[in-house]
């Protein structure tokens, strides 16, 4: 299905501020794989994911999801396709409770009633939190909010499932669990991370990012081999590899 | 300077919610034609800050006592009347809920003392005239401490308008005047100054925001309506005002009627009454007249006609039967708690 | 902490509560919206010399607290944290009115002192309706019925927000208290400076934060209309619960019930 591509093309972003943030990026990342991106902390991880569904648009070059390049006038079709997991998870969970959280996607799609109910309960089933159903989100733990939030995206059943710091502030046991979740999901996987021991066990392909550019692209064990690069880039190896 | 339920009359109380739940109609209107749809987030985002700044307290200067962010002037600037009025209502409506702040029939009055006033009169008269395009300091600083004095000195002078009017507190509208302008001087310079800091740095770092308040224009057949709004509101709360002195004869009359009343009632002397009285003469807030006592039927019957609800003849009846009913009512309580208790463990 | 600190971590407590499950939870918002509303219009319609016959409406929070398991503790410590400006506004009547209006046994009453009482109960009644429909409702269902009633969509949609969001900012703003609290040796306030400083670095955390709940929003399809499902509905015994307390109400307005079963026992 060609319509899980996800590609970008001399891809270049400054902030307003006349920060440099994107340098020609490319890439090109196919149906089902799972990519990491990686880099030091301004690096420029977070906007690369935030063109990915059109929240900033490309000053030059372009993003394509499919076919179809990312503009003003396709932005709602392709966040319908690209799931989008936020750093924070206060931010992606502004309603009363959980369950009505999981329907607001479905709700905007138009759906009838019935099949939203049913969209809530399968989301909830499959991170197992059924139990939080009514509960508000702000009285949920880092790790419960953290799965409610993935609860949310896949709701809207997007093919591609973009995560920025899917495991910040999670303890040791929320991380596990949030590994395994991911990794039973068949979906497009692109997770901008810190934790290169998530990408190690997540992702077959690494992307490191410096200063904006594509520092290097290839397989996770091969990038976390070259020590010297990634000290260059300002990171470590992962735990498990060293020793 | 929240009012409070326990301090107003039903008819002040409802003539305020009718004014504020029209104004959030209006409001409500106006931002459905215009409102770009990111400023939703932003407008419960903004009520929750004003929340959050108030939990922090401020040294007003000079006074050594501590105040906080009103924030209606703020707001108006950041997002515009409309919008800010709608979020400034929102804190209050919380407030009142949760906090138990000011109460449900009050929170008709909160919103009009202090949303009306700093987004509708202060924000579009006072601040945009005298801050103008400029984007100056000084001007802007001027502004907005003018504007936030004459905000909080029109929502304290709403207070009181409120409290005289309904009539449950004694004070007067000069007494209480007296007291409630001067400490909103106070509070509102430093209000102006630090809304005049916030906004300053507001404007370095997301400009963006600010043409979004401040570049909306106030259309002038819609800007006649809020005016006019304002005028009915001003009717309506005269006509309740009118409405309440007639019901209730004006308190210094019928003060005088009652110790006129009493004028040949004798204190007994000695006794418990005599140290009773020299107590009342230390602590000066029991009674200064002579002591009644109740034993005049003739008396009673007078005082009923006057007013029938505290005649000493009823006094006693009174007191009995409230006893009782609290009794009974405190009863009522406990068996209902009992009763959801024992169906909560049969259920269990 | 600060009182409002403490307050805030309340509104946790009075949440936990609404999330519970009796017959007075189950009620409709709406029922419950509009019998509050008849209590605190029939109390506050009385006249301000009112004592005894104030006294009966307390049946309506003594009833729904035990009903719905709201602990009589929260209640009173509510009460206790916001009477400060209704008791310093009403205590100055006892100065004002001292017109003897009546005597209890020997002891004379002066007018300001009755009215004084009055307001007391006034204050006590109309603040616990108020934590009672919140505590059995929820700040949901309040708005739901109220939206229901007529509040305008906009309104009911950022005051949700608004009151999501209140826990995470209020939280910043705490911290940052705290972080100035531990770097500054006078235990003081700050002084109007440095607090502006503080507040406009919280605005733009929270514009920051509005904007990124806006992405979020949009991500899932936002187009400016709120959806929401509402599964309550009004059923027999919501009118009965409201016809019923209507109904006492009116007779506690116009009969005073304890001044008759007074008189009963007094003759
Ligand atoms: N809203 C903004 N305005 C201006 N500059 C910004 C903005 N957001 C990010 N930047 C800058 O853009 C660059 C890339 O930031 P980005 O947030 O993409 O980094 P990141 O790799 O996600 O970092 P982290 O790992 O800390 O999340 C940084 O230099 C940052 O300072
Ligand atoms: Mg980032």
């Amino acid at each position: 299905m060609s319509h899980h591509l996800v590609e970008a093309r001399n891809l270049s972003f400054s902030y307003p501020d006349g920060t440099p943030a994107l340098k020609d990026v490319n890439f090109r990342i196919t149906h089902g794989e799972s990519v990491a991106f990686i880099g030091a902390s301004g690096a420029g991880k977070s906007t690369l994911i935030h063109h990915l569904n059109g929240y900033l648009m490309p000053q030059a070059g372009e993003v394509r999801i499919g076919e179809v390049p990312v503009t003003r006038e396709t932005v709602s079709g392709i966040r319908r396709t690209v799931g989008m997991l936020f750093q924070d998870p206060d931010d992606q969970l502004f309603m009363p409770t959980v369950s009505d959280d999981v329907a607001f996607g479905p709700l905007n799609l138009g759906l009838p009633r019935d099949e939203v109910d049913q969209r809530v309960t399968d989301s909830l089933s499959v991170v197992g939190i059924e139990h939080l159903r009514d509960r508000p989100p702000y009285k949920l733990s880092g790790g419960e909010k953290r799965a409610a939030a993935i609860a949310c995206v896949i709701a809207g059943a997007p093919d591609i499932l973009a995560m920025d710091e899917p495991s910040s502030d999670l303890d040791p046991w929320s991380r596990r669990q949030l590994i395994q979740l991911l990794a039973g999901f068949k979906h497009t996987k692109i997770i901008a991370t810190h934790d290169l021991d998530l990408a190690l066990d997540l992702c077959e392909r690494v992307i490191v990012l410096h200063k904006g550019e594509v520092r290097k692209d290839g397989k996770t064990r091969e990038i976390f081999s070259d020590e010297e690069m990634l000290l260059e880039c300002h990171l470590e190896k992962p735990l498990r590899m060293q020793t | 300077m929240h009012m409070a339920d326990a301090l107003i009359s039903p008819a002040v109380g409802g003539t305020m919610w009718v004014v504020s739940a029209g104004m959030i109609a209006h409001a409500s209107r106006r931002l459905r034609k215009t409102l770009d749809e990111s400023h939703i987030p932003l407008m419960g985002v903004m009520g929750a800050f004003i929340f959050a700044a108030q939990m922090i307290n401020f040294t007003i200067p000079g006074t050594g006592s501590s105040g906080h962010l009103g924030g209606g002037l703020l707001l108006a600037i950041l997002l515009g009347p409309d919008a800010a009025f709608l979020a400034i209502a929102s804190v209050l409506f919380v407030q009142a809920l949760f906090f138990a702040d000011g109460g449900l029939l009050a929170l008709g009055c909160n919103i009009f003392n202090l949303g009306l006033f700093p987004c509708y009169l202060a924000y579009p008269l006072v601040y945009r005239p005298l801050a103008g395009k400029n984007t100056g300091a000084r001007q802007v600083w001027t502004a907005s401490v003018v504007a936030a004095v004459l905000g909080l000195q029109a929502g304290a002078l709403g207070v009181v308008f409120e409290t005289v009017m309904s009539g449950i507190s004694e004070l007067s509208f000069k007494a209480f005047a007296s007291l409630m302008l001067p400490i909103h001087l106070a509070i509102g310079v430093v209000e102006g100054m630090v809304t005049a800091t916030v906004v300053s740095v507001v404007r370095h770092a997301h400009p963006e925001i600010l043409r979004h308040g401040s570049g909306e224009r106030l259309a002038g057949s819609s800007y006649r309506r809020v005016l006019a709004g304002l005028l009915i509101a001003a009717a309506l709360t005269g006509g309740a005002l009118a409405w309440f002195a007639s019901a209730h004869p004006d308190g210094l009359e019928w003060a005088v009627s009652g110790i006129t009343g009493r004028e040949e009632i004798e204190a007994p002397k000695g006794g418990v009454h005599a140290e009773l009285a020299a107590v009342q003469e230390n602590v000066a807030i029991l009674p200064d007249y002579g002591f009644a006592t109740a034993n005049s039927d003739g008396e009673a019957k007078t005082e009923e006609a006057a007013w029938p609800a505290v005649s000493a003849g009823t006094t006693v009846s009174g007191i009995v039967g409230g006893v009782l009913t609290l009794i009974v009512i405190a009863l009522s309580g406990w068996v209902v708690k009992r009763r959801s208790e024992t169906r909560k463990v049969a259920a269990g | 902490m600060s009182n409002l600190e403490v307050h805030f971590h309340e509104i946790g407590v009075l949440d936990r509560i609404a999330a519970g499950d009796t017959f007075v939870h189950r009620l409709d918002p709406r029922s419950k919206l509009l019998a509050t509303l008849l209590f605190i219009v029939g109390v506050v319609s009385f006249g301000k010399y009112e004592v005894s016959a104030l006294l009966p409406f307390f049946l309506y929070p003594v009833v729904m607290a035990a009903a719905s398991g709201m602990p009589a503790g929260l209640l009173g410590r509510k009460l206790l944290i916001v009477a400060p400006f209704a008791l310093l506004v009403g205590i100055l009547n006892p100065f004002l009115d001292r017109e003897i209006l009546t005597a209890i046994g020997p002891v004379p009453v002066s007018g300001g002192w009755i009215s004084f009482t009055s307001i007391v109960f006034r204050f006590m009644l109309t603040v616990s309706a108020a934590l009672l429909l919140v505590g059995t409702t929820g700040i949901h269902g309040v708005c739901f019925a109220c939206e229901k009633l007529g509040m305008p969509r906009v309104f009911a949609v950022q005051l949700l927000l608004l009151y999501r969001y209140l826990f995470v900012l209020a939280d910043e703003g705490i911290r940052m208290f705290r972080a100035r609290s531990a770097r500054s040796f006078s235990g003081r306030a700050p002084g109007p400076g440095l607090y502006a400083q503080m507040i406009g670095t919280l605005l733009l955390r929270a514009i920051a934060r509005a904007q990124r709940i806006y992405l979020a929003m949009s991500c899932r399809g936002f187009d400016g209309a709120f959806r929401s499902r509402t599964p309550v509905g009004w059923h027999v015994r919501d009118t009965a619960f409201l016809l019923v307390w209507a109904a006492f109400f009116t007779v506690a307005r116009c009969v005073n019930i304890p001044e008759i079963i007074g008189s009963m026992f007094v003759q």
